[in-house]
């Protein structure tokens, strides 16, 4: 075990559980997973979009990398936050476990934004005696972790271009009441992020998915990607999922950080083409290919 | 919990941040003190952690109090004051009251399709059926939920993200879903 990933699956009855998954078809099926704090199983669940469809892509590009499955922290929450609390509570407890000390990284995703979640997990990271893992966030976690102002902990935030103009509003709670002028798309995306990273609301990275991929480091502009150019990548619900669990599992199979963003956003592209989608299509339909897109990308880095 | 995180205490014009709950704060302004009373009990009754306070000098209109409610949670808390017939003046966040809910939508044309974004959620809609073939974005729990229900569904007969969702991206969400919706209906007319 080396990297895990948290979120949540959309279904109040889902239990808290933790342990590693397979990918079935359009399934994610539980591999070695326990209920926790309690006996009990665990059912499979669709890569339609959230964290399974993150979950579904990490697993798969691992399996081409050669690297072991993450371990998948999930929690079932449609909303009410109460699944999200139980999660950042037993988070917080297990970071200071034995069994977290060879933890080399963490995904957060779709959690409720709750920033005494957020500052309990932070805070038990900050006190353990391990090294500190490598720390991505995205979605809902990723508005807390901006909200709490501790953004600049994290290794890599992967927002897209609304939630760009939300990080880079030193005012704005939630990307709902980003201010107007910073969602113009005549808004560069290196000037968003510049700001963002001025007023300590970005991480040391952003990774930003949009019709061109762009890498900030700090501030700076490091990379671009714009092939191939799939404008209907957008309208599918889970591409940003997609690409966080690229992200993942090149991170987890030990690819230093910047060229994992950039090989994630190349390999998502080179999924999508193989996948010929629509608008109209499911995210589970680019899972087969997946490991295709995987080597190719890796084949002309 | 702030002081054990000290060295990481973020620089605002050299001040040290606000206190972090209020960041997850939003003010309900009314136009009577008896809404007030009434929405403080109602929202109470739900589950909802609000309290009754003075406004910020920003706020000049409605009354002379103002209910601060978990600002994430306005899409659960609308609903419950839908309920008691009550109606806020204005929903604000506490960190910036003077802050609006992202009123710019964009649309974007797919030929067959068109998806709508409002702040962090898209919804794409196919123009001959009125299909809704997609919902992305969004980063709070509801919005793979509520996109697991709306999926299939047309846009003139689905079930309103507000009916389900609880929070401010499921309120985005509700918010695209008028907008596709008047789309549609116009494309329908025309």
């Amino acid at each position: 075990m080396s990297w895990l990933v948290c979120g949540t699956v959309p279904d109040d009855d889902f239990p808290l559980c933790m342990g590693t998954w397979r990918v079935d078809g359009d399934r994610l099926v539980p591999e070695s997973v326990s209920v926790c704090g309690s006996a009990g199983t665990v059912p499979s669940v669709p890569v339609q979009r959230g964290t399974p469809a993150l979950v579904a892509a990490a697993v798969l590009a691992l399996e081409k990398l050669g690297g072991s499955a993450p371990l998948v922290l999930l929690a079932g929450d449609c909303g009410s936050s109460k699944g999200s609390a139980r999660l950042y509570e037993f988070l917080s407890s297990w970071l200071g476990s034995q069994e977290s000390q060879e933890l080399e990284g963490i995904t957060f995703h779709y959690l409720f934004p709750s920033v005494d979640g957020h500052n309990r997990v932070l805070m038990a990271l900050e006190e353990r005696a391990f090294p500190r893992p490598v720390l991505i966030a995205d979605a809902g976690f990723m508005y807390a972790a901006k909200m709490s102002g501790y953004a600049s902990k994290y290794d890599v935030f992967t927002p897209d271009a609304g939630e760009l103009a939300f990080l880079a509003d030193e005012k704005a709670p939630h990307p709902f009441y980003t201010r107007g002028f910073l969602l113009s798309e005549n808004n560069r995306t290196d000037e968003l992020a510049r700001a963002a990273w001025e007023h300590g609301d970005s991480a040391r990275i952003l990774l930003v998915k949009g019709s061109c991929d762009i890498i900030m480091e700090e501030g700076r502009e490091k990379a671009r990607v714009t092939e191939p150019c799939l404008p209907f990548m957008e309208p599918i619900g889970g591409t940003g999922d997609l690409v966080t669990g690229l992200l993942t599992a090149f991170a987890s199979s030990g690819t230093a950080i910047g060229q994992a963003c950039l090989l994630a956003a190349r390999s998502a592209r080179l999924t999508g083409r193989l996948a010929c989608p629509n608008p109209a299509s499911s995210i589970a339909s680019f899972m087969p290919f997946v490991s295709k897109g995987v080597s190719e990308a890796v084949e002309r880095h | 919990m702030f002081e054990k995180l000290t060295g990481w205490l973020k620089r605002r014009g050299g001040k040290a941040p606000e206190d972090s709950s209020s960041v997850e704060k939003g003010f309900l302004v009314f136009q009577h003190t008896g809404e007030v009373i009434r929405a403080e009990r109602c929202l109470q009754a739900a589950g909802f952690s609000v309290e009754v306070k003075g406004p910020p000098p920003e706020l000049v209109t409605g009354c002379d109090m103002v209910v601060i409610f978990p600002l994430i949670m306005e899409s659960a808390v609308r609903r419950v004051l839908d309920g008691e017939r009550l109606v806020p003046l204005n929903v604000v966040p506490v960190s910036g009251p003077l802050l609006e809910p992202v009123s710019l939508y964009r649309t974007k044309d797919y030929g067959e399709w068109f998806m709508v974004q409002a702040a962090n959620v898209k919804i794409t809609v196919e123009r001959v059926s009125g299909r809704i073939v997609n919902v992305s974005g969004g980063g709070c729990p509801d919005v793979p939920y509520l996109a697991s229900i709306l999926v299939g569904e047309t846009i003139a007969g689905a079930q309103e993200p507000r009916v389900q969702g609880h929070t401010l991206c499921s309120y985005a969400l509700q918010k695209a879903f008028l907008e596709a919706r008047r789309i549609w209906r116009q494309g329908e007319e025309s």
